[in-house]
């Protein structure tokens, strides 16, 4: 799959969005606006990090994904998903029954994808023991947190590890074994299934790379559903022979600390995305010190939280942390069991370089950035500062932005439009076609019924 | 274009709010990242010497397009010999100060590592005036 640059799978539904703003509140990088009454996002600030998508009342936010029919092109059809997939089913369903359940969807070969994980934690400590790579070193585990690190930290883009994530690993790890099968290359096809949008995006558009090894995307929710129309309810014959390489360390991978406990001396993790933004500002500042290895997940729980997950996190985590005590240690699995050449596979999970992008700033030219900020300073002094939202904009300071970049208007802020009608510089009838404009005419009408009331999906 | 903070002596908890303004404008101004860096961490110890040791303090920034000068002044002891204070390691900062992480004696000292420009100006009894200038590239 070629790589489409800034793809994002978060869509809005304009069927079902209100356009409450609560999603224009949650998002870390004041990617959304409210206009015409409906939720917009810019796609150049968006990091997938999934936060509006949570906070929406009525589940407008949808994801795009490909179709599973695709997988009919190939011969040897590989499913790669995260163990926190097994997570999902219910207690009753060992996974035995579940491979095999994936199986009966159409996938010829089942692989977890924090396997063999011996081989990113050997090629991490290589990486760490550079002396000359900055410290703290910061996972790019997430692709949510390494795009906010681009785009809202770009001085830490630096510190980002130049290695690649566990389904890049699978990856490799499938194709070479089935190779040694007798496959051909252009026979196999990958698919790879996430509860997470920002792996979605970074599979599509893969940072630091031309092109993606998968060859589809397949929702995690999606995939779930197929299978438990067709798992079986008795036992099946044992597969735990395609389950060899996996680990306890494998399995927790995904969870929080599940990076950190094995890096660095001393290490932190941390999860949800403005938890991360408020450590991010403090290492930014250089006011964290002697710290050598970063986890940052965005989501509460780590992928436990994903968006596309069925269960409950919590219990999610509880039934993993469960299932990685019946494992063996990473260390302990020989690499005759692995049977592919490790140092290849090593090799390819280097990063070349993961280069900034800076996401807030006013344009190159200096001396008119400064004059827009000047600008938007002077506006905000006249703004309510309640920040409120109705004006589209996240907050006041946002607004005052969006004006200096034309992208908003002085009469947007409700407050300000009312002191205008008030000292008879505009009329009523005006001032109402304006709030109009942004929120549609339905607004105003009353009606038990109409989108947005009471109670709706809350 | 121009900035002011204040700064209340004491307390910890918000220091480090003003200089983490003047960087969100300095990279809304797309300034290199290690120089934002240099500037932050200067103020951050100037902010710090402020709430350690001062009454009160007040930060104005000043912007031009190939610089930024930040003074920040404060009402306080005052440091008797400059010199002797711009040494690595030298303190006066009391015991409590010392057991929450800060006052290891390396504020002026480093202020100076990451400011191409630095001025202090001190008078006992009444209080500090530091001036920092850094270009930008
Ligand atoms: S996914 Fe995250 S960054 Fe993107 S629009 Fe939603 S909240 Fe904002
Ligand atoms: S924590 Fe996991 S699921 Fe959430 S955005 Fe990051 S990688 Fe995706």
């Amino acid at each position: 799959m070629s790589g489409l640059p800034n793809y994002h799978a978060l869509k809005v539904d304009a069927a079902k969005c209100i356009g409450c703003t609560h999603c224009m509140k949650a998002c870390p990088t004041e990617a959304i606006r409210v206009i015409d009454g409906l939720a917009v996002i810019d796609h150049e600030r968006c990091v997938d990090c999934g936060q509006c998508h949570r906070s929406c009342p009525t589940r407008a936010f949808y994801v795009e994904q490909d179709d599973l029919a695709k997988i009919k092109a190939f011969k040897y059809r590989v499913i790669l998903f995260p163990s926190i997939m097994i997570g999902q089913f219910p207690e009753k369903y060992n996974e035995t029954q579940i491979y095999s359940g994936l199986k009966k969807v159409g996938f010829t070969h089942v692989f977890e994808v924090e396997q063999p994980i011996q081989l990113l934690i050997d090629s991490v400590n290589e990486y760490l023991r550079n002396e000359e790579n900055p410290k703290p070193a910061i996972s790019t585990y997430c692709p949510a947190v390494v795009r906010l690190i681009q785009g809202r930290y770009p001085s830490l883009s630096e510190n980002l590890i130049l290695r690649k994530a566990p389904h890049d690993l699978a990856a490799h790890f499938a194709i070479e074994r089935l190779l040694l099968e007798g496959a051909q290359r252009d026979e196999i096809g990958l698919f790879y299934a996430t509860p997470c949008i920002a792996k979605i995006a970074s599979v599509k558009s893969p940072v630091g790379e031309r092109e993606s090894i998968v060859d589809g995307i397949v929702n995690m929710n999606h995939l779930y559903n197929e299978v438990m129309k067709v798992i079986s309810e008795v036992e099946v014959e044992d597969n735990s022979v395609q389950r060899q390489n996996l680990s306890e360390e494998g399995i927790l991978w995904s969870l929080t600390r599940g990076e950190s406990r094995h890096f660095g001396s001393r290490s932190i993790a941390i999860d949800g995305i403005h938890n991360v933004v408020r450590f991010l500002e403090r290492l930014e500042n250089d006011q964290v010190k002697g710290v050598d290895f970063l986890e940052l997940r965005a989501c509460d729980q780590s992928c436990a939280g994903g968006i596309l997950l069925t269960g409950n996190r919590f219990l999610t985590v509880e039934k993993l942390e469960r299932r990685a005590k019946r494992y063996p240690s990473a260390k302990d699995i020989s690499e005759s069991t692995i049977r592919v050449n490790i140092e290849e596979l090593k090799q390819k999970l280097v990063i070349d370089s993961i280069s900034p992008k800076p996401l807030f700033i006013f344009g190159k030219d200096r001396v008119k950035a400064m004059d827009k900020m000047t600008r938007a300073q002077r506006i905000v002094c006249s703004l309510p500062g309640i920040d409120c939202g109705a004006c589209g904009a996240p907050n006041c300071h946002a607004l005052a932005e969006d004006m200096v970049n034309r992208k908003a208007k002085m009469s947007d802020c409700i407050f300000l439009q009312q002191m205008w009608e008030d000292e008879g510089k505009i009329t009523a009838g005006k001032a109402h076609l304006n709030v109009q404009k942004k929120w549609g005419t339905d607004r105003f009408k009353a009606d038990c019924n109409k989108r947005g009331r009471r109670n709706e999906g809350f | 274009m121009k900035l002011t903070f204040s700064i209340q002596g004491g307390d910890f908890t918000h220091a480090g709010h003003p200089s983490s303004e003047v960087k969100k404008v300095l990279k809304q101004l797309d300034i290199d990242g290690k120089t934002i860096k240099n500037i932050v961490i200067a103020l951050y110890e100037a902010e710090v010497n402020v709430v350690a040791h001062a009454w009160m303090g007040t930060v104005s920034v000043d912007i031009e397009e190939n610089k930024i000068t930040i003074w920040v002044t404060d009402e306080g002891p005052g440091i008797a010999d400059i010199e002797l204070a711009m040494q690595a390691g030298f303190s006066t900062a009391s015991k409590e100060v010392r057991e929450m992480g800060f006052g290891a004696g390396m504020g002026l000292p480093n202020m100076k590592k990451n400011t191409d420009e630095l001025q202090i100006e001190s008078e006992v009894g009444i209080g500090t005036k530091v001036k920092m200038v850094n270009y930008f590239s």
